[in-house]
């Protein structure tokens, strides 16, 4: 069976929806992003689904337990690049999707994860003092071009060294 | 359901049926083709996206419902016309267990298995016209219009 690609990028994961997906490789979405969650130890997943012609009940559930179990993970999910004519459709449905949340575009969904989590971008040029930021980080004059961090500095123990890397 | 008309129209009036077609719902990735089809159908009709959009999520859940709890089914979907409006009507057929209870059925939330309970419920909001056949043993039909605006 195909299977969706992850792209991870700085502590971001990425997911583009590009097919009409059939009910088991959503399932199988679920468990590769817990995966690859714990795995890179990610901050933040985007999932665009700017491709996909119809949300119905299926992949709506998919949706909120991506962003139930990122959650649990110390993730957060924003799902990017709904189309109007299937958010009007799933009001209409009736789907809540409790916990996703949702922006219009990719560079929204990134500002909307930066609030919530210290994104790191590979071309970030503060990359490779990852460390040293993240235990200074309480430093309000933190360098320009780095993400606000939205929690407390000391709330995640700094990852080994490496771990943004590849 | 293979007769050429019916009184059913937006209006009460005489249906006329056209482009008939059916096709199984066996598999997940006939699911995935019913949504497909049904797509294409409502692009003949002439539907806007929005309505193109519901009448496809619709068809989406209850094919699903065909597979997972009807053991599987068919799909038949035709474009209807009433004076000069168009439609898609399609009509999900399976022989499996049936619906005990309808009413319960048609709750939102309500679901025997793992689901949200949205699909009957929800998929009844997207279309115009909606009718449900089911009895213990006896299996279950539900049919679907959508009407071009
Ligand atoms: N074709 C069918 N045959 C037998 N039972 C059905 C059929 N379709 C629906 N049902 C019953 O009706 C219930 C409600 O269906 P509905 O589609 O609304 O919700 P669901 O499938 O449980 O969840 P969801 O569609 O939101 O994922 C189902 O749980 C099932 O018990
Ligand atoms: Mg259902």
């Amino acid at each position: 069976m195909d299977r969706i690609p992850i792209l991870k990028m700085g502590n971001l994961l990425l997911v583009s929806i590009q097919v009409d997906l059939q009910d088991q490789l959503a399932l199988a979405l679920q468990d590769d992003l817990s995966e690859r969650i714990v795995q890179t130890g990610a901050r933040g997943v985007l999932i665009d689904i700017s491709a996909l012609e119809i949300v119905d009940s299926f992949i709506g559930r998919m949706l909120s337990t991506i962003a139930s179990l990122s959650r649990l993970l110390d993730a957060e999910t924003v799902v990017v690049g709904m189309r109007p004519a299937v958010a009007i459709t799933l009001v209409e449905l009736g789907l809540h999707m409790p916990g996703v949340r949702t922006a219009l575009t990719l560079e929204h969904g990134l500002a909307l994860l930066g609030a919530e989590v210290r994104v790191r971008l590979p071309e970030d040029e503060s990359f490779d003092d990852l460390d040293a930021d993240l235990t200074e980080a309480a430093d309000p004059g933190a360098s320009p071009g780095q993400a606000v961090s939205g929690r407390a500095p000391t709330g995640r123990p700094a990852p080994a060294e490496g771990a943004w890397t590849g | 359901m293979s007769a050429a008309r019916w009184a059913g129209g937006p209006a009460g009036g005489e249906v006329t049926v056209e482009q008939t077609e059916r096709h199984p719902i066996t598999t997940e990735a006939d699911v995935v083709r019913v949504r497909q089809v049904v797509r294409g159908l409502a692009v003949t009709a002439k539907m806007s996206l929005v309505d193109q959009t519901k009448v496809v999520t619709a068809a989406s859940e209850l094919a699903r419902n065909t597979l997972v709890y009807g053991g599987g089914g068919s799909m038949t979907v035709d474009i209807v016309h009433s004076g000069r409006r168009r439609g898609l009507r399609a009509v999900f057929v399976d022989s499996g267990p049936g619906i005990p209870d309808l009413d319960l059925a048609l709750t939102d939330g309500w679901t025997s298995g793992s689901g949200l309970g949205l699909g009957l419920s929800g998929s009844r909001r997207l279309v115009d016209d909606f009718a449900i056949e089911s009895s213990p043993g006896a299996g279950t039909t539900v049919r679907v219009v959508k009407w071009s605006r």
